[in-house]
C-alpha cells in the first residue's frame, strides 16, 4: 500500500464524502468524518516521510504514463503543504461539533460534513496532483464545497458574501482556465513538469506571457491578494465560526502553493528587466498588503472581521517572500505559509469558542471575559504574541527568516515595513486582550443581557484540546525550528536548483 | 428563451468545430437544464427592471474589460493560425490519443477513450463536482424532509387539464428513458456518455413532473432514494478505483479488471460511466426538485 | 494572417461581453448569465484550438485520415459540467438571498446591510 500514498492522501475523504452522507445522523457524520480526516492526516505525514528517504514521489493515474495520463507528484513542497492541510482538516474538525450543533440546523449538520470532507479533498487535490486541468477541476470541488460551507453560517449576510466569492472565485478560476488553455496551445501538453520542460523554447511568446498574467491574476483573486481581497473578510466573517478556522489555515495556503509552483516551476521568464519588473510588482502590492489591512484591522469592531483584515496582511508577508526571488526569501514565505496556519487556526478557534458562548464576537462584549474562560483567552494572547512576532513563538521564526532574507539583498525599507507591520499587530492585538483581562466585565452593567454567559464557565474540553494543540505547536516550533526550517529550506532549494 | 437559444448556437458552433460530443452535452446543459434552473428561479424570484445605480461602476469595469481584452488579443497575436494542424497543442500529447487508442482501449470513439480512461481522474473529479453542487443546493433549499405540502402546483398543473399534452408525453417519456440508456450505453461508439445519459434521464423525469405534478413523480423517485443514489455513483466510479488498488496497480487502473486489456478497458469504463450516469441523473432531479419546492414556497407566501 | 485569427477574436469579444455583465451589472441573476457567457466562450476557445482544417470528428471511420484533437473536447466537457454545477448552485444562493432580503438587486443588499 505504501507506493500508493499519493492517491489514498486525496481519495481517502473524496470517498469519504459520499459515504458519509449515506449516514444521515450528525453525531455519526462527525465521528465519520473526524476519522477519515485522521487517516488523511497519517497518509499525509507518511508522504512527508516517503518524500524525504527517496525524494520526488511519481504516481501515475490509470497506470497510464506522464504526459497522456494524469499524473501526481508529490516533492518537499507539497508533501508540506498536504500535512498543513490535512493537520488543520483533522484538528478544526475536533474542534467543530459544539460550534456545529449550535449554529446550523439539525437536518443541515451531516451536510455540513459532506461538504467538508469535499472541502479538504478538493485543497489537497490541487495540492498533489501534476497536472494543470486536474486543479482547475479540485479548484471547483473545494470552491463549490466553500461557497456552501459559507452560505450554512447563520446570518443573512453570509448568503450574500457566499455568492460575492463565487462570482469572485468563479472569475478566478476561469481565468485559470484561459491561461491553462494558452500554455496548451503553446506547449501541447497539461503535464506540470512537462510544461516546465517545454514552456522554455516558447517563452518569449505573447501567448505564454498571456497564460502567465492571466493565472497570476486569477490565483491572486483565488488567495485574495491586496487589492483582489475584498471578498475575504465577508466570507470569513459571516461563515460560520468553524469553517472560518478551516479556511484561514487551508484555502489561501494552497492558493500560495499553485503561485509558488507556476512563478518558480512552471514558468521561467527570462527576460530580466520582466522579471524585476514582476517583483517589483510582488514587494510593492504585499507591502501595502501589510500596512493598509493591518491599519484596516485595527478600526474593526467585530474581532472575526479583524482577524480577517490581519489575514490579507500575512498574505503580504508571503508575497513579500516571494519579490525577493531568493532562496532565503521563498523559505521565509513558506515557513510563514505553516506558521500563519497555526496562529490563525487557534486565534479562530478561541473565538469559536468565545462565539460559541455569547452568539457574537463584539469587542465590546468581550470586556472581563478572560476571568470566566481563562484557558480561551490564555491562549488567544499566546497566540496573538505570534502573530506580533514576539521571540520564542512561530511568528517570530518567519518573520526573522524575512528580515535576513531582505538583509541580504540589502532591501533595508522592507524591514522596516516588516517592523511598522507589528507595529500595528500589537496594536489591533492589544485591544482584544485589554477588553478580555483588563476591563470590568460587561454582566455587571446589565445583568438581564447575558443568561448564557454565566450559565457555564470554560469553553468545552472538545474545543480547548484542539486550541490548545494548535498554540503548544506555536510555542514548540517557535523555539525547536528544526522540522519546519530543514523542510521549508530545502523545498525552496528545490525550486530554485530544478528551475 | 434567449438564453437556451444562445445555447444551442453554442452547441452547433462546436458541432461545426467537429467537436460532437461537447456539442451534444451543451445542447443537452445550454440549452436544456441550465436555462430551465434559471426560468424557475425567475419564477421564483420575480423579475427585477431597476435601472444599475452607480453610474461610475460600469466605466471602472469598462477599462476593466477593455484591457483584459487586449490582453488576450496580444496573446493570441502570434498563436497558431485556426485550424493549422502543425500547432503544438497537436504535436505533443494528443497523436497518441488518435493514433494508439484504438488499439490500447479498443473502442472508436477517442474523446470517451481519454474521458474514461487516459483521464479517467478528471471525470472522477468532474462527478464530485456535481456531486458537491448537488450537496449544496439540498442544503440551501431544503429544510423539510417531508414534502407532503406540495400541492400549490400540482393545483395549477392540474387546473390545466392538457389532455393531449399528458397523452403526447405518456407516450413520449418511456423513448426518452430508453434513448438515455441507448446513450449511456454507446458512448463507446458514437458521441454520449454517462453525463448525457444521465441529463436525458433526469429531463424525462422533470417532463413527467410537469405534466403529472410533483406527488406522483414522487411516489417514483423520493429525495431519500435520489440522495442516497447520487452518493452511490460516486462510490461506484471511486470502487473501480478502489479494485485496482486492491489488486495491487495504480488507481483507475482498469486492467485488473479482466486478463484481456481491451475487454478490462471496456469493462471499466462501463462501470464508471454507469457512476457517472446514475450521479448526473440523480442530482439534477435533487436540484429540480428543490427549485420546485421553492416556487411552491413562494406561491404559498403569494396567497397569503 | 489576420484572417487566420479572426476566430480567436470573435471569442475574445464573446468573453468581455460576459465578463463586462458579470462586473458591471446590479442584478444577480444577470451576473450569473454574464458568468455563463464567460465559460461558454472559453469553452469555445478551447474547442477553436482543438480544431485542424479537413479533420473530422474524433471518432474512428473507415477512410478518415486526419480528426480533430480530442484533449481539448475531453477538458471541455469537464469544464461544462463544472459550469453547470456552478449555476446551479449560485441560482440557489439568488434565490434564498430574495428570501431573505427581499430583492436581488446589488445596490439594494448592499443597503440594507451596510456591507
Amino acid at each position: 500500500m505504501i507506493s500508493h500514498l499519493p492517491i489514498l492522501q486525496v481519495i481517502i475523504p473524496l470517498l469519504g464524502a459520499p459515504a458519509c452522507l449515506l449516514l444521515n445522523r450528525p453525531n455519526l457524520a462527525w465521528l465519520f468524518s473526524i476519522l477519515v480526516s485522521v487517516l488523511t492526516l497519517i497518509t499525509s505525514i507518511a508522504l512527508l516521510m516517503q518524500v524525504q528517504a527517496q525524494g520526488t514521489i511519481s504516481y501515475m493515474l490509470g497506470g497510464w504514463e506522464a504526459p497522456w495520463g494524469i499524473e501526481y507528484r508529490i516533492d518537499f513542497i507539497n508533501a508540506f503543504v498536504l500535512v498543513i492541510v490535512s493537520a488543520l482538516g483533522a484538528i478544526t474538525l475536533i474542534a467543530a461539533k459544539d460550534g456545529i450543533s449550535k449554529e446550523i440546523a439539525e437536518p443541515k449538520q451531516p451536510l455540513f460534513y459532506v461538504s467538508f470532507l469535499l472541502c479538504l479533498a478538493g485543497l489537497l487535490g490541487i495540492t498533489a496532483t501534476g497536472d494543470a486541468f486536474n486543479i482547475f477541476v479540485f479548484l471547483e470541488i473545494s470552491s463549490l464545497a466553500t461557497y456552501t460551507l459559507i452560505a450554512m453560517g447563520d446570518d443573512r449576510r453570509a448568503l450574500w458574501s457566499s455568492y460575492q466569492y463565487l462570482i469572485v472565485g468563479t472569475i478566478g478560476a476561469t481565468f485559470i482556465l484561459i491561461g491553462i488553455g494558452l500554455m496548451y496551445m503553446m506547449t501541447g501538453t497539461l503535464n506540470i513538469h512537462d510544461l516546465a520542460e517545454r514552456l522554455p523554447a516558447v517563452t518569449a511568446s505573447n501567448a505564454v506571457l498571456a497564460s502567465y498574467a492571466f493565472i497570476l491574476v486569477g490565483v491572486a483573486l483565488k488567495l485574495a491578494l491586496f487589492p483582489l481581497h475584498f471578498w475575504l473578510p465577508n466570507a470569513y466573517t459571516y461563515a460560520p465560526n468553524i469553517v472560518t478556522v478551516f479556511l484561514a489555515g487551508t484555502a489561501t495556503k494552497v492558493a500560495i502553493y499553485l503561485l509558488i509552483r507556476f512563478n518558480f516551476d512552471v514558468y521561467e521568464i527570462s527576460a530580466p528587466q520582466f522579471k524585476y519588473m514582476i517583483n517589483m510588482v510582488f514587494i510593492t502590492l504585499g507591502i501595502m498588503a501589510v500596512i493598509i489591512a493591518s491599519w484596516t484591522a485595527i478600526y474593526q469592531t467585530n474581532i472575526k472581521r479583524m482577524l480577517a483584515y490581519s489575514s490579507v496582511a500575512q498574505i503580504g508577508y508571503m508575497i513579500l517572500g516571494f519579490g525577493l526571488d531568493s532562496v532565503s526569501g521563498l523559505q521565509a514565505s513558506l515557513l510563514h505559509l505553516f506558521n500563519h496556519a497555526l496562529m490563525k487556526g487557534g486565534l479562530f478557534i478561541a473565538l469559536t469558542a468565545v462565539a460559541l458562548k455569547l452568539g457574537k464576537v463584539e469587542l465590546d462584549d468581550l470586556n472581563g471575559l478572560a476571568k470566566k474562560m481563562p484557558w480561551t483567552f490564555a491562549a488567544f494572547v499566546i497566540g496573538g504574541l505570534s502573530l506580533i512576532g514576539v521571540p520564542l513563538t512561530v511568528g517570530f521564526v518567519s518573520k526573522w527568516y524575512l528580515v535576513v532574507a531582505a538583509a541580504e539583498q540589502q532591501q533595508w525599507y522592507i524591514i522596516g515595513f516588516v517592523l511598522l507591520g507589528s507595529l500595528l499587530a500589537v496594536i489591533y492585538i492589544w485591544r482584544v486582550v485589554e477588553a478580555a483581562w483588563f476591563k470590568p466585565p460587561k454582566e455587571l452593567q446589565n445583568a438581564a443581557g447575558n443568561v448564557t454567559a454565566t450559565t457555564s464557565r470554560e469553553a468545552p474540553v472538545l474545543i480547548l484540546i484542539p486550541l490548545w494543540i494548535l498554540i503548544l505547536a506555536n510555542i514548540y516550533f517557535g523555539i525547536d525550528t528544526r522540522f519546519p526550517v530543514s523542510i521549508s529550506q530545502q523545498a525552496a532549494q528545490l525550486l530554485f536548483g530544478g528551475a | 428563451m434567449l438564453f437556451s437559444i444562445y445555447g444551442l448556437i453554442s452547441a452547433s458552433f462546436f458541432m461545426s468545430m467537429d467537436a460532437v460530443d461537447v456539442a451534444f452535452t451543451e445542447a443537452a446543459v445550454g440549452a436544456g437544464v441550465s436555462p430551465l434552473l434559471m426560468l424557475a428561479t425567475l419564477a421564483s424570484v420575480g423579475r427585477y427592471q431597476k435601472k444599475p445605480t452607480d453610474p461610475e461602476i460600469p466605466k471602472v469595469a469598462l477599462l476593466l474589460v477593455i484591457i483584459t481584452g487586449i490582453l488576450l488579443i496580444i496573446g493570441t497575436l502570434d498563436m497558431p493560425a485556426f485550424g493549422a494542424a502543425d500547432a503544438p497543442a497537436h504535436q505533443h500529447v494528443a497523436p497518441r490519443y488518435i493514433k494508439e487508442s484504438p488499439e490500447e482501449i479498443g473502442i472508436p470513439n477517442m474523446v470517451t477513450s481519454v474521458l474514461a480512461s487516459y483521464r479517467a481522474y478528471d471525470t472522477l473529479g468532474e462527478v464530485v463536482v456535481i456531486f458537491t453542487a448537488g450537496i449544496g443546493v439540498l442544503s440551501l433549499l431544503n429544510f423539510r424532509r417531508r414534502r407532503r405540502n406540495i400541492h400549490l402546483i400540482d393545483d395549477i398543473i392540474a387546473i390545466d387539464e392538457h389532455k393531449i399534452l399528458r397523452i403526447v408525453s405518456k407516450i413520449l417519456i418511456p423513448p426518452i428513458l430508453i434513448f438515455g440508456l441507448y446513450v449511456q450505453f454507446h458512448g463507446d461508439f458514437g458521441p454520449g456518455g454517462g453525463f448525457q445519459a444521465g441529463v436525458i434521464f433526469a429531463a424525462a423525469i422533470i417532463l413527467y413532473v410537469l405534466f403529472f405534478g410533483v406527488k406522483y413523480a414522487h411516489q417514483v423517485v423520493n429525495q431519500t432514494f435520489v440522495r442516497v443514489f447520487s452518493a452511490i455513483g460516486v462510490l461506484l466510479y471511486g470502487s473501480v478505483g478502489v479494485v485496482s488498488l486492491l489488486n495491487g496497480k495504480n488507481f483507475l487502473d482498469y486492467h485488473v479488471l479482466a486478463e484481456n486489456p481491451t475487454t478490462a478497458q471496456h469493462i471499466g469504463i462501463l462501470v464508471i460511466e454507469l457512476g457517472v450516469g446514475i450521479t448526473v441523473a440523480c442530482v439534477m432531479i435533487l436540484i429540480f426538485f428543490s427549485f420546485i419546492e421553492n416556487i411552491e414556497k413562494v406561491i404559498q407566501e403569494l396567497r397569503k | 494572417m489576420i484572417l487566420d485569427l479572426f476566430n480567436y477574436w470573435v471569442v475574445i469579444a464573446l468573453m468581455m461581453i460576459g465578463f463586462f455583465i458579470v462586473i458591471a451589472r446590479g442584478n444577480l441573476v444577470k451576473k450569473i448569465i454574464g458568468l455563463n457567457i464567460f465559460q461558454t466562450s472559453v469553452f469555445i476557445f478551447y474547442i477553436s484550438a482543438g480544431k485542424v482544417n479537413g479533420g473530422t470528428a474524433p471518432i474512428v471511420v473507415e477512410g478518415a485520415k486526419l480528426y480533430s484533437n480530442p484533449l481539448p473536447h475531453v477538458l471541455i466537457l469537464t469544464a461544462i459540467v463544472v459550469g453547470i454545477a456552478t449555476t446551479a448552485l449560485a441560482l440557489s444562493l439568488v434565490i434564498r438571498i430574495k428570501a431573505n432580503y427581499g430583492s436581488v438587486e446589488e445596490s439594494v443588499i448592499l443597503k440594507q446591510d451596510k456591507l
